[in-house]
């Protein structure tokens, strides 16, 4: 059974049905939350594989179904869903190591008296991740994207009272807002300069080639295509919340959050938002291409973003020591990874990348979550250890998602995806220089892993906590081991010589490639991978580190750049003293202005007030009052005066009377009258 | 003819300027009585007699009555008799004043182009005065004798004694 | 000189003779007097008129004085009792003091 575009909106709906429920579920209905949880995601799944089965009969369509949000007057904005093999493909991912993760989260989770709230966080992400990954408009996406960032805001700082989650959460949501104003800046004007931001309309869409046609004709300021300048906009939007270099401050502080929130959101899925919304613009991003005489190229800066954050993800993660800062860094690393991939032309290489690296990257994060449970929320490797015994389960499959992430060949997932992205980059016209940094951090990639490995699991406890811990329950194993397996098989989908995914993705058949064609670079990578895990292990593995205090053996060869690599290269400290300065600095500015400036008007605008008043009163008492007083005296004065000719005297008035008389009787013998 | 209005008008004039003039209220109230006499006398002369019936009747009968029983009621001693300062004054303008108006008066009826012929007397029977009255002045009859009732009435209780008043004066 | 104009004479004297009294008068009964001997003048003027004036059949003049001689008894009653009334009040009937209503 199939699924329509018009009813693929389910998907979302499912997981935000429940995020309802859960929002209104007390702290005693574990069940219902977290049963409803799971049941709409497994829901969900099913319904994504449907849809897949669907894109899969029609790969190059891009089936939609558009609808009008509201009508505008002259026009309506209009929204729309989205059915192609790389949004169902991407759903199928979240939804199965969605199921995955919150099954493991029981388990993890079960100490914890908000278990039901964390439910409906999880549920709330879900919903949005779906919906952004079926959107066929950017403004869709757009408001999906926000609500992914709450909902990673609420599960950073899920455990609220803890400062350090409380600032993490913030730090994230700040940083990603950053990007988030240049994907806002790049729709308003791709809308300005477009009219639509359906991605596909039959035609119309702002994906296709009549608008994109149309935009790339025009240029802006310096030259540069506007079509470039707003792919690069759009990449802001990317760089925040795919952490790449300069955004990526805030993926290691989210760790503060749950594990199995580190294992969705910041490993699997949302972090992965930033590389869909790449693959998803694609034609947009690729649309400059065409033109010769343009300064720059947008994705020449996303292949160099995502190199230069490779790199330095992998470097940082060498000195680490916190068993899910290394994870974390390990993410940026390969984030870059699949950036580098979109930039040098191979969005189906970076799509392949980013589905295996969820599940090996989740597996590796709930396994860290399943050492973490059982040794008591002990993160520091140095006090690890010996786990190996111990947990026996959990050290196996995180030993299959190391091995993956080091790229392994053959048997793993992470070596065919980053085999792909790096013959895509041996293509690349414009430069070598990302593949070259590529290898490179191949070579880290697996040193770092197998010094995870060997500190946490191999040698001897180095703590009670390590030395008591034992294997969790079922619920919290059998994720790892399903996860496993995806981490092993999900790399047949996509090799040279079968490659399926890139085919079905791009809806036009790519011929397989033969053992011989890109052998030299993947012999040079498997080399790469293997002095790296021997380095790794001649380090750490052969003469495990004896106690916590022990030095690093790296810190005793190089401590100056050991200690550089684990302050994460001084960028907190860079941006607290260059743009953390600037605000406080504005927000000075803004108080000054704010109680001396306008406060001041206001002060003025009072005492002018006051001084009216006092103006007036005054005119009142003296004027007026005055005025009036002396008035009525005057008054009074006459009444007074007339007063004096009632004398009370009869006799008196009946003499005026009779004077009167006469007086007007000659009065009218003068005047005349009769 | 005119020697009878000559005689009647002195008699008028001279009672009725001592009157005023005199100090004690019995003599001048007395010789008011003449004045009013004296004017019943020219109104006879003038030929209405039913209003000199009236006059006497009235003036001579009953206000006069009225006069000497408010003078005895408001009687003094001795020394209410005594001059009032500034009487003079008060003499001496409204002589002034009555000779003002005295003046105009004469001046109008002297300037007045008055007939010179003598009409005959006018008929003026009381059965005559009596349709009149019952007849067109019939309202103005009620009226006076409505104005009678109410001044009879309010003249008593003017002067009626009032009961908290001090039981030593005299009413 | 025809009788008209000295019965007009004799009336405006004795109109000047009651003024006078009544304007000089301290003794409010004297004032009262003077202001009958007034009435009386008008009255004599009406008869006058009534006698020698031009419409000689008519009993106008006879009339209005039968009324004014009814309302001057009248007047006369309520003035002596208020003369009375003055009297209990101020032990005196001077009508200088009786200047209470003055302003």
């Amino acid at each position: 059974m199939t699924l329509s575009p018009q009813n693929i909106w389910l998907i979302p709906a499912l997981p935000l049905l429940t995020a309802g429920i859960g929002a209104f579920t007390p702290r005693r209905g574990r069940g219902l939350a977290a049963g409803s949880a799971i049941a709409a995601m497994v829901l969900a799944f099913a319904l994504s594989c449907a849809a897949l089965r669907g894109a899969l009969a029609a790969p190059a369509a891009h089936l939609v179904y558009n609808f009008d949000w509201f009508d505008l007057g002259d026009g309506a904005v209009r929204l729309g869903w989205l059915l192609d093999p790389l949004a169902a493909f991407m759903c199928v991912m979240v939804t199965s190591v969605g199921t995955l993760i919150f099954i493991f989260s029981l388990g993890y989770m079960r100490e914890d008296e908000n278990f039901a709230r964390f439910f409906c966080f999880m549920s709330l992400f879900a919903a949005a991740m779906l919906g952004l990954l079926i959107a066929n408009s950017l403004l869709l996406l757009f408001v999906c994207w926000e609500l992914v960032g709450l909902a990673s805001y609420l599960l950073i700082g899920f455990w609220f009272h803890k400062p350090e989650a409380a600032a993490a959460a913030k730090k994230a949501f700040i940083t990603t807002r950053i990007g988030d104003l240049g994907l806002l800046l790049g729709m308003i004007w791709l809308y300005n300069a477009g009219g639509t931001l359906l991605f596909y309309d039959g035609g119309n869409g702002c994906l296709e080639a009549s608008l994109l046609g149309d935009l790339n004709l025009q240029t802006t300021a310096g030259g540069l295509a506007l079509t470039t300048v707003i792919g690069l906009l759009v990449f802001c939007g990317a760089i925040g919340k795919s952490g790449q270099f300069p955004l990526h401050v805030w993926l290691p502080d989210a760790m503060e959050g749950p594990t199995p929130v580190s294992a969705l959101i910041h490993a699997a899925t949302m972090v992965a938002a930033g590389v869909f919304l790449i693959a998803r613009v694609y034609p947009l991003m690729t649309a400059d291409q065409t033109l010769a005489g343009v300064p720059l190229h947008a994705l020449t800066v996303v292949a160099f973003t995502g190199a230069i954050t490779a790199l330095m993800g992998a470097c940082i993660a060498v000195a680490q020591n916190d068993i899910k800062r290394v994870l974390a860094f390990s993410t940026v690393s390969q984030l870059g990874y699949m950036m580098l991939a979109l930039g040098v032309g191979s969005w189906m290489a970076a799509i392949f990348h980013l589905l295996t690296h969820a599940f090996f990257k989740a597996l590796l994060f709930l396994s860290a979550g399943s050492v973490i449970h059982a040794a008591h929320h002990e993160q520091d490797i140095r006090r690890l250890g010996g786990l190996a015994p111990r947990m026996r389960a959990t050290f196996v499959t995180f030993t299959v998602g190391m091995m993956a992430l080091a790229g392994v060949p053959f048997l793993f997932s992470g070596f065919w995806s980053k085999e792909a992205i790096l013959h895509a980059a041996g293509e690349w016209p414009v430069s070598l220089l990302p593949l070259g940094i590529g290898l490179a951090g191949v070579v880290l990639t697996a040193f770092y892993m197998t010094r995870l490995l060997a500190e946490t699991f191999l040698g001897s406890s180095r703590s009670d906590s390590a030395e008591h811990a034992h294997e969790n329950s079922a619920v919290m194993t059998w994720p790892l081991i399903v996860l496993a397996a995806g981490a092993v098989g999900l790399g047949f989908i996509g090799m040279p010589a079968w490659p399926w995914l890139q085919s079905k993705l791009s809806g036009e058949p790519v011929p397989p490639q033969s053992i011989f064609e890109g052998g030299g670079l993947m012999m040079l990578s498997i080399v790469l991978v293997f002095t790296g895990l021997g380095a790794g292990w001649a380090l750490y593995g052969r003469r495990p580190r004896a106690n916590a205090a022990a030095p690093d053996p790296l810190a005793a060869n190089a401590p100056a750049v050991f200690n550089f690599l684990g302050a994460r290269m001084k960028f907190d400290e860079l941006y607290a003293a260059t743009a953390g300065r600037l605000g406080q600095f504005l927000g000075a500015l803004a108080v000054g202005l704010d109680r001396w400036v306008w406060g001041g008007m206001v002060v003025a605008l009072a005492k002018f007030g006051e001084l009216a008043g006092i103006i007036d009163r005054e005119a009142d008492e003296a004027g007026l009052n005055a005025g009036f007083n002396a008035v009525s005296e005057k008054l009074r004065g006459a009444g007074r005066a007339y007063s004096r000719a009632q004398t009370g005297r009869a006799q008196g008035y009946l003499r005026a009377l009779v004077i009167a008389f006469v007086v007007l009787v000659f009065l009218m013998i003068a005047g005349g009258g009769g | 003819m005119n020697a009878v209005l000559v005689i009647i008008a002195f008699t008028i004039l001279a009672s009725a300027a001592v009157a005023m003039s005199l100090r004690n209220l019995i003599h001048s109230a007395l010789l008011l009585v003449a004045n009013w006499l004296g004017v019943a006398a020219f109104y006879l002369w003038a030929g209405a007699e039913f209003v000199a019936f009236a006059q006497v009747l009235i003036y001579v009968g009953a206000v006069s009555m009225i006069v000497l029983f408010a003078m005895l009621l408001t009687r003094r001693a001795r020394a209410d008799a005594a001059v009032v300062p500034g009487s003079i004054d008060r003499a001496i303008s409204a002589l002034a004043v009555s000779g003002a108006v005295a003046g105009v008066l004469v001046f109008a009826v002297l300037q007045t182009h008055l007939p010179a012929v003598t009409p005959p007397a006018p008929a003026a029977t009381v059965r005559q005065l009596g349709a009149q009255l019952m007849g067109p002045q019939a309202a103005a009859l009620l009226v006076a004798g409505v104005i009678l009732t109410v001044a009879l009435l309010g003249a008593v209780i003017l002067a009626a004694k009032e009961r908290n008043s001090n039981q030593d004066d005299a009413p | 000189m025809s009788p008209l104009p000295l019965c007009l004479l004799l009336s405006s004297g004795l109109f000047c003779v009651g003024l006078a009294g009544a304007l000089s008068r301290s003794n409010a009964i004297l004032v009262l007097l003077g202001i009958e001997l007034m009435l009386n003048a008008a009255n004599l003027n009406f008869i006058a008129f009534w006698r020698f004036g031009l419409t000689p059949s008519a009993d106008t003049g006879i009339i209005f004085v039968i009324f004014s001689i009814a309302v001057a008894a009248a007047e006369a009653a309520v003035g002596l009792a208020l003369v009375i009334a003055i009297y209990r009040h101020q032990k005196n009937i001077r009508l200088q003091e009786a200047a209470r209503l003055k302003g």
